[in-house]
């Protein structure tokens, strides 16, 4: 049986690849496209260690099939940062220490991103309960809210 | 230690050929295709909206479909439209479009609080009320909440299309009653009209991200006094489906739910559970919480019907 042939909008730019048909989005991105930003957590939905946008939606890569991405619009981690500019996002990250191991940093940024494309000024709850899909064994969560919280209020400001 | 030279030497995995290993995906362009596929199809076929339960027990192995049939491609099941005063709901919406839809939460809150309990944030960019209705678990949060809104799922099949009340699509746990060459296209949610509200609650030991332990879900309509002149009242995860309690309803209606209406109420909710003890409650707790919940719901429903509270 022959591959799948998807024609798809990453980032911005179109691009087109041949997968299986029980080749996960996730697998697509990482293993034929290189685009390694999205991790691979628990593969079952359970992480957000895989999260990226769908056509606007915040959804885990590993739970979508590469097949199902033609004509549809996605929007990875690559995307986030403009050339060396660091997204807001990305750059609160890393002053307040929002991470250790980084696993779970690619997702969070999409899912944070995702957040505040919709809802600007978030409360603390909102963003806990927005992140809830993101785990991540490391920090305890504070300073990834207080990082999303400050990122959230610069964008504001700008 | 020696290592067994076995351990460290390439494992060589059997190669199968594609016909034994072979899953194929389709996503046809209309539902008279996507039955057809489904109809002819002799093995494992399965219908693919939002993945996020038919994904997940693929990657578990727990199913092994030698067919994927993807139905998003189909005109209209990303729709959401006004028909006959009420919302026909496209079986690929998912839960976060759903809830950016005005029209559908104010007229159905209950039933969009219900999709949105729902998993994640990611996995509410996917999953869709068809989805959670045909995977068939006493536990999904969104059934009780459809059944108490006398939601009719539209089904297209090789015979053309039917519908069906949605509470009698699941028949036990993982098994629903459409036939073969079957599936969902779309949920109807009826006119809400005046002075009418709903409500969902389920029991969860933590905040967020769990199957519920036992729920309820109510829909009722005042008349001008306050008075309950309509209501449905069903129970999830306290039977092998989704329970519509005919006699909680009676309950409610002709009272303005005053407590002896919320305690009759409660008691036949308690009457109708057939739950089973596991990990997650036993049976007089799962019996106990879900007449609580459904007193509680009733109380909301009265209040977004513009009843007193």
């Amino acid at each position: 049986m022959s591959k799948i042939h998807v024609s798809t909008t990453i980032n911005g730019d179109p691009t087109e690849f041949l997968c299986e048909a029980d080749e996960s989005l996730l697998d697509v991105l990482r293993d034929r496209l290189q685009l390694t930003g999205a991790k691979e957590g628990c593969a079952s939905g359970d992480c957000g260690a895989c999260s990226v946008e769908v056509d606007g939606r915040l959804v885990c890569s590993c739970l979508v099939l590469g097949a199902e991405a033609e004509g549809a619009e996605i929007s990875t981690i690559e995307g986030v940062a403009n050339g060396e500019d660091l997204h807001p996002i990305q750059r609160k990250i890393l002053e307040h220490a929002a991470l250790q191991c980084g696993v779970c940093t690619p997702g969070i940024i999409v899912a944070a991103k995702n957040l505040l494309a919709k809802n600007p000024d978030p409360t603390e709850t909102e963003i806990r309960y927005w992140l809830a899909g993101n785990l991540c064994r490391c920090t305890g969560y504070d300073k990834i809210i207080t990082a999303v919280m400050d990122a959230a209020a610069e964008m504001r400001g700008a | 230690m020696l290592v067994p030279e076995s351990l460290y030497q390439r494992r060589t995995i059997p190669q199968l050929t594609w016909e034994e290993n072979a899953m194929h995906y389709a996503a046809p362009e209309t539902a008279q295709e996507a039955s057809r596929l489904l109809a002819e199809n002799t093995g494992s076929a399965r219908v693919l909206a939002g993945g996020t339960d038919l994904l997940v027990q693929m990657k578990a192995g727990m199913v092994k479909p030698d067919l994927l049939v993807d139905i998003k491609k189909i005109a209209g099941m990303k729709d959401i439209t006004s028909e006959d005063g009420g919302w026909r709901i496209g079986a690929a919406v998912s839960g976060s479009e759903l809830g950016d839809h005005a029209g559908v939460c104010g007229d159905w809150p209950g039933v969009v609080e219900a999709f949105e309990l729902i998993g994640s944030t990611q996995v509410q960019g996917r999953c869709t009320m068809a989805g959670n209705l045909c995977n068939a678990s006493p536990a999904g949060d969104s059934v009780p909440a459809m059944v108490a809104a006398n939601a009719v799922a539209r089904i297209a099949g090789p015979d053309g299309t039917r519908d069906c009340p949605v509470q009698d699509i699941p028949v036990s746990p993982g098994k629903t009653s459409l036939g073969k060459g079957e599936f969902i296209t779309s949920i109807f949610l009826p006119a809400r009209g005046t002075s009418g509200g709903d409500a969902y609650l389920r029991f969860i030991p933590r905040t967020e991200m769990d199957i519920a332990v036992c729920s309820a879900g109510v829909s009722l309509t005042l008349d001008g006094s306050g008075t309950c002149t309509a209501a449905r009242v069903s129970l999830g995860a306290v039977a092998p489906t989704v329970l519509l309690v005919e006699a909680a309803a009676n309950a409610l209606i002709g009272t303005n739910l005053d407590d002896a209406a919320l305690e009759a109420c409660g008691a036949a909710c308690a009457a109708a559970c057939n739950p089973i003890t596991d990990k997650r409650g036993t049976i007089e707790f799962r019996t106990d919480v879900a007449a609580v919940l459904a007193k509680r719901a009733a109380k909301i429903a009265q209040q977004r019907a513009g009843g007193r509270s």
